[in-house]
């Protein structure tokens, strides 16, 4: 969800007159939406500015994307970065599978809950 | 080097799996606008906006209303260090990676440093976070003109985006 939020806010200011580049960890989900300029980082969810504790690769990572603003010259302009994820590609094959919940159970009750009310305050016409 | 994660089409059979009857119909456009940058970065002023639900330690929880799935637009100072931030999501991959590191998906201490070495000229006085809704029409018309309204007081040329 949070990817679609940037991508809309990316897009309205960039119709406004304000350059933009999105740094994300998902790929598809800007790509999907439409955005002028992405900096994809092949890294799992929560990382889409390098890895944790990773002080040169978060710089090198935000001077590919001053480059981006500098030198795109189209929209859907998508430039991924060249790091591998450290701890190897395993987490591609669990995120959002059934061999690993992407919340914890409580976690899920909650979101569910939070999910309910809105779709109620949407009812309700207050959404 | 293996292929990227489809998340559109993977959070789709996760949940169709979990036995959620109606998939996510997510924002897509054809067209896409474009703006050139007007001036070279070392003269621009330069915004971060997040969706990390980024927040200053000890700052109080947000209201119900203002929380996730109602959206909403907030602004945190740019001067706060990273050590004394954090992020209130649960919604990252916690199999493989950590948020203790706030550089990792909040750059603020790459743009100060990239400010101090002329990279680029100035940032604005804050940062916006947004928090994600279901509904794209409140993202749309109601938190995407007020980050815009936030950016233009400050004077920003250039926005870096960051999603979490």
């Amino acid at each position: 969800m949070c990817h679609q939020t940037v991508s809309l806010v990316a897009r309205h200011l960039e119709e406004n007159g304000i350059a933009t580049v999105v740094m994300a960890a998902a790929r598809d989900i800007p790509e999907h939406v439409g955005v002028p300029r992405l900096l994809h980082s092949d890294f799992p969810l929560g990382s889409p500015c390098g890895e944790p504790h990773n002080g040169p690769q978060q710089k090198a990572i935000l001077e590919y994307a001053f480059q981006l603003l500098e030198h795109a010259f189209v929209p859907r302009t998508i430039v991924q970065t060249p790091f591998k994820w450290s701890g190897g590609d395993d987490w591609k094959n669990l995120i959002f599978t059934e061999k690993k919940d992407f919340l914890p159970p409580e976690e899920e009750a909650d979101w569910l809950k939070r999910k309910e009310s809105y779709r109620q305050l949407k009812k309700e016409g207050k959404r | 080097m293996s292929m990227y994660v489809r998340y559109i089409d993977r959070t789709r059979d996760y949940y169709l799996e979990k036995g959620y009857e109606r998939s996510y119909q997510w924002a897509h456009f054809e067209d896409v606008p474009f703006t050139r940058l007007s001036k070279p970065l070392a003269e621009s002023r330069v915004v971060l906006v997040s969706t990390s639900e980024i927040a200053e330690r000890g700052s109080a929880e947000p209201e119900a209303d203002g929380h996730q799935s109602a959206g909403g637009v907030y602004s945190i100072a740019s001067h706060v260090p990273a050590e004394q931030l954090f992020s209130r999501t649960r919604s990252y991959d916690r199999g493989a990676t950590t948020i203790d590191d706030v550089g990792s998906f909040y750059p603020t201490t790459g743009l100060h440093d990239a400010v101090a070495s002329g990279r680029i000229g100035s940032l604005t006085t804050h940062f916006h976070g947004v928090y994600n809704t279901y509904s794209q029409r409140h993202t749309r018309e109601r938190d995407c003109p007020e980050v815009l309204r936030r950016c233009r007081e400050e004077g920003a040329d250039v926005a870096i985006l960051t999603s979490i």
